[in-house]
């Protein structure tokens, strides 16, 4: 794609996953698509992944944001769990939105456990995609205020 | 013998050129049209009218024939909803089998004619509610089955041999069916008046689902000896429900849809017949599930198309000679991609129409989404509106009391053609390459459905498809998201009882028998013999979903699919 997609040189780095055991992965790879095709640079783990490999997989990848993709029903636990593994790899630095069938009374409370956006579905890829850029710059704007640049 | 004579052809030839000539252009001077092409949702570009110029040399009898007789197009019986409305079969589930058995039974109350189960993701690929892999899980998407003491509990007081049965089920088939036939046993139900269907169909989870667990082979062979082993002993039952739903639900277009659900009957046929079985044997039996999706015509031209096309297959490829054979029976379940979260009460006007579309298609049953759906397994009252929805059409609207009556429409007949013809050039693409367990192990439809995805999604984007209240007709701040009744129940509690309840069930259980009974299923998987009856013999020794599954994926493996998008 044309422009680069972050102010910081390198290219922004997202990691898409499907946690759990449900096998939905339509909203997943399009969404790859779409950031792949904004000029992101996209891992796809695939689906049936536990938090534990989710986490893992973002620390080793070193990726600016974490999207997550989910139609289970199972969020609000296996969220919960994801943050807490994040946290104990020292990764709660990296940001992680949701999308999926999410019931709008859970939006608040996974809001409180540290997910910065939730995506319903009928949202558009534009939306999403700057979403993404927006927060891998936050990321990266901190890390340079942390190092002093 | 053609419908229309050349000579009328070239007059009305003649009248469409003046027409398109003189009379057209003034009106596009002062109204121009909404779009510069016009496109169904498979992209078929779509004329401004169809006449009987696009169906010369139409033959009659070649192409539609009566209701009842060959091949089929017009429906596969002689009085279709006449003499019966179709089944309508709600798909449920949810908690534990005490919920689901509540649910099954309120449905039945409000007049429902068929059950169809909804599994949660645990039971789905074969995992006990204790599994690690299943916390969180249970009890969410469906009802939790991991023993034959769940089954029992989900039709207490409702007569098996009274009822018939869908299973959503895929690799764990034949665990579930056998679950269902030792609780029909127990009810005292002889093996001939079970009735029901099994899904049951590996190949479209490695195209579309993914609730596979054995890798491709394995997974096309277990498949193949639960249908075996039921032609044999249960007249009945309908072993294989061969899926285009999830096909389509994944991102495929209809015509994909179609041609790929055909491509996977055909190598069943296959598969079944190099066990030695008669084609005719076991044709009868099979049976198939549709997406019945937004754009009316092309979905009922979708229907229409796979009747005549499975009949032709039966016929003139593997020489089937009974009708019933050529018969392709089906089940349609409306949309759920096409459900929206935003204006989520807009999802009732969907689901209708769609469900008229499976309607004057010739479904033989119907499941009718609920509104709800984007955000949960549906509430009681969700679900009770979209049964009526059936209802309606059904006694209402007198669409029920003529048959095919979009037969001889100009425009349905074109579009019948054309989805055929495209669905026979990618059916030829799938046999070049060997069949569709050769074209699933290389990826094809699986990357064809991404791809057409895609290109859905960035169609939607670009404002050439247009869906209320996501890109048309939108509302900023919705109010009325907020005012939908969701189904609610404690999941966590849900999934403790079923814990303990399968380790009581581990417990109670007579040891021996148990080992002896999940080792010989061991030995029948690693001699090739048709696993059916040993499965069905370690579900009476009270042997786990689990379990069962446990020991062949220690035969099989398991599959891990490659992560393209």
């Amino acid at each position: 794609m044309s422009s680069p997609p972050s102010t910081s040189g390198k290219r922004v780095k997202v990691l898409v996953a499907k946690l759990g055991i449900d096998g939905h992965d339509r909203g997943a790879k399009v969404i790859a698509r779409a950031l792949r095709d904004a000029g992101f640079e996209v891992v796809y783990t695939g689906i049936r992944q536990t938090p534990m490999q989710v986490a893992m997989a973002a620390v080793q990848e070193d990726v600016d944001v974490i999207g997550v993709s989910m139609l289970s029903g199972a969020h609000m636990s296996h969220m919960r769990e994801l943050m807490k593994r994040l946290e104990e790899l020292g990764a709660s630095d990296i940001p992680v939105v949701l999308g999926g069938t999410i019931p709008i009374p859970d939006i608040e409370p996974l809001k409180r456990i540290g997910v910065r956006e939730v995506f319903l579905p009928g949202t558009s890829l534009r939306e999403i995609v700057e979403h993404v850029r927006r927060l891998a710059e936050e990321k990266r704007a901190l890390e340079r205020e942390i190092l002093g640049q | 013998m053609p419908l229309f004579d050349e000579k009328s052809l070239e007059r009305l030839e003649k009248e469409i050129e003046r027409w398109e000539r003189e009379v057209v252009p003034q009106w596009l001077k002062r109204l121009p049209e909404r779009m510069e092409e016009f496109t169904t949702l498979s992209g078929i570009p779509v004329k401004r009218v169809y006449t009987p110029l696009d169906l010369r040399g139409f033959d009659y009898m070649e192409k539609l024939g009566l209701p009842g007789e060959y091949p089929y197009t017009r429906g596969i019986h002689a009085t279709m909803y006449r003499a019966r409305i179709w089944t309508m079969r709600m798909f449920s589930g949810y908690g534990g089998p005490e919920e689901t058995n509540q649910r099954l039974k309120y449905l039945i109350k409000h007049g429902e004619t068929g059950l169809s189960l909804a599994f949660d993701y645990p039971t789905l690929i074969g995992l006990d509610p204790d599994d690690p892999m299943a916390r969180g899980e249970v009890g969410i998407v469906g009802v939790s089955v991991p023993t034959v003491v769940d089954m029992e509990v989900i039709f207490r007081d409702i007569n098996l041999g009274e009822v018939t049965t869908n299973m959503t089920i895929n690799p764990p088939a034949p665990v579930l069916l056998s679950f269902y036939v030792a609780v029909a046993e127990k009810q005292g139900v002889p093996y001939h008046k079970i009735g029901g269907t099994t899904q049951n169909d590996p190949l479209k989870e490695f195209i579309a689902q993914k609730s596979y667990v054995f890798p491709p082979e394995p997974a096309v062979k277990i498949a193949m000896d639960l249908v075996e082993w039921s032609i044999r002993n249960l007249p009945k039952w309908n072993p294989i429900s061969i899926s285009g739903y999830h096909i389509r639900e994944a991102g495929a277009t209809a015509v994909q849809e179609l041609a790929f659900t055909l491509a996977d009957g055909i190598e069943y046929v296959r598969q079944l017949r190099a066990r030695g079985m008669d084609v005719d044997e076991f044709a009868p039996r099979l049976s198939f599930f549709f997406d019945a999706h937004i754009n009316f015509f092309e979905e009922i031209a979708k229907f229409r198309a796979a009747r005549r096309m499975w009949a032709r297959i039966m016929r003139e490829w593997f020489g089937a000679r009974k009708a019933r054979s050529m018969w392709l029976r089906f089940h349609t379940q409306t949309a759920g991609v096409s459900l929206t979260a935003q204006q989520p009460w807009l999802n009732i006007v969907r689901t209708a129409i769609e469900a008229l579309a499976a309607v004057l298609g010739g479904t033989q049953s119907l499941h009718t989404n609920a509104f709800d759906e984007p955000f949960r397994v549906p509430s009681e009252l969700a679900a009770k509106i979209a049964l009526r929805t059936q209802q309606v059409i059904a006694y209402e609207t007198g669409v029920a009391d003529v048959i095919d009556p979009l037969g001889g429409s100009y425009y349905v007949e074109w579009l019948t053609d054309e989805m055929e013809e495209r669905a026979w050039r990618i059916i030829e693409r799938i046999e070049r390459m060997g069949g569709m367990l050769e074209a699933v192990k290389k990826g094809y439809p699986q990357r064809e459905v991404t791809e057409a995805s895609y290109q859905f999604q960035r169609e939607v984007e670009e404002g050439k498809r247009l869906i209320v209240g996501v890109n048309i007709f939108r509302e900023e701040d919705e109010e009325e998201i907020r005012k939908v009744p969701l189904l609610e129940f404690d999941q966590e509690e849900i999934e403790r009882r079923q814990v303990e309840r399968v380790r009581r069930v581990r417990e109670a259980r007579d040891r021996a028998r148990w080992e002896r009974a999940l080792s010989e299923l061991r030995r029948a998987a690693e001699r090739g013999e048709n696993l059916m009856p040993y499965i069905l013999g370690a579900v009476k020794a009270y042997a786990t979903l689990g379990e069962i599954m446990g020991t062949l994926k220690g035969v099989y493996g398991t599959y891990v699919e490659p992560p393209i998008y």
